[in-house]
């Protein structure tokens, strides 16, 4: 039962004896409770938007559970994969670590700080939400908020963009939703498959001149 | 009436556009829970989403407080189960699947063209919300001055909202 995770997926390769720097946790020893009480922590307080770098700070730093590599893996699947980066990790993660429960322990870990919070906030706001005070600092709040998403963006797109073509893609995802207001999943699907379809697999030259944009 | 099937379809169905993270799901969400089922106003969802961006946590909570809204307690279950389940189960398979899947060459090419195309969807998104949240020169100003600081400095962002907060109280009543 505690095999069922490495069984699966060959997470993490063995190592041999040499300069190995962070020795990752064997899947199986961690526990269940162990692992609940790690993603609350991270749940709980990773204020500020990017829960990432919690998440690298508590899997691959505090508890060595997971290597540096074995995260950007992982990391790599959440974002390429519909559903939240955080809630993703935590699915992946706690799958390596106890297989099923390990994935629900975790999830359920990370989820629960902030929806206890959101919980009390929503009645909160139904009952002093319209007081002019309150709509006044809800007002800046708004607006700081459309900065921070808009950098988070920025920040992503930075990381994740290597192509001219790529701005085209984004462009064209952009008019295809605030202009002529599709549906996301409209877009989504249309836009996805022209940009598949021009990063499709290529044989020999032309993928490696691909690699070597400007 | 009756809310609870709604809810659900709803937010199961808004959970497989999170392409890229929460934001991209932003422009359904609003057509959804505003124009075709009046759960709240336009401007009701922009302070949740707002006010969910300090809390702890994955940054969508505050589909939480929608549910709350509708049917209490009951709502806000369904709605997070509705909304985290159907992908949770999608990457847990994936997951498994995921180095199997190696050799598969269109793997690369989905991973390379879906990156353009979720960044444009989190871009969308900000646009939706800009259009409710921006509505003058002290908002449009307090936007692009916590994006030019996030960009440059790794000052928290969650005192950054504070702060919004502050000048709200202060400039905006």
């Amino acid at each position: 039962m505690h095999r069922k995770a490495t069984s699966e997926s060959p997470a993490i390769p063995p190592r041999g004896p040499g300069p190995v720097a962070v020795e990752a946790t064997r899947p199986g020893q961690v526990s269940i409770p162990g692992i609940f009480a790690a993603f609350l922590l991270i749940g709980a307080t990773s204020f500020g938007g990017s829960v990432v770098a919690y998440l690298r700070n508590s899997l691959v730093e505090k508890h060595k559970w997971i290597d540096d590599k074995t995260f950007v893996e992982l990391l790599g699947i959440s974002q390429t994969l519909p559903g939240l980066n955080a809630t993703n990790m935590a699915v992946l993660v706690g799958d390596r670590l106890r297989g099923t429960a390990g994935a629900v322990s975790a999830i359920c870990g990370i989820c629960l700080p902030g929806a206890l919070i959101m919980y009390a906030v929503a009645i909160a706001y139904h009952a002093h939400g319209d007081r002019p005070l309150a709509t006044a600092g809800l007002k800046g709040v708004a607006a700081a908020a459309v900065g921070l998403v808009l950098a988070t963006t920025v920040q992503l797109g930075r990381k994740s963009l290597s192509h001219v073509y790529d701005l085209v893609f984004v462009v064209l995802t952009v008019i295809g939703v605030n202009l002529l207001h599709q549906s996301v999943p409209r877009v989504l699907i249309v836009v996805g498959t022209l940009a598949t379809l021009w990063y499709r697999p290529r044989r020999g030259e032309r993928a490696e001149k691909e690699g070597t944009g400007p | 009436m009756n809310q609870i099937p709604a809810l659900i379809r709803v937010f199961a169905y808004l959970s497989i556009l999170t392409v890229g993270g929460g934001m991209a799901a932003f422009p359904e969400l609003k057509v959804l829970t505003v124009d075709v089922h009046h759960w709240l106003t336009f401007h009701q969802l922009i302070h949740l989403y707002s006010v969910g961006q300090m809390a702890p946590g994955p940054n969508m909570m505050m589909i939480v407080a929608i549910g709350q809204w509708v049917a209490g307690l009951l709502g806000a279950v369904v709605v997070l189960i509705a909304f985290f389940l159907p992908t949770a189960l999608l990457c847990f398979c994936i997951g498994r699947l995921w180095n199997r899947l190696a050799k598969w060459p269109w793997r690369t090419s989905i991973q390379r063209g879906l990156a353009p195309v979720s960044i444009g969807l989190l871009l969308a998104g900000c646009l939706t919300m800009a259009k409710g949240a921006v509505t003058g020169w002290i908002t449009a100003t307090l936007a692009i001055g916590v994006l030019a600081i996030v960009l440059r400095s790794r000052i928290n962002p969650a005192l950054l909202i504070g702060a919004g907060a502050v000048v709200g109280l202060l400039a905006l009543r």
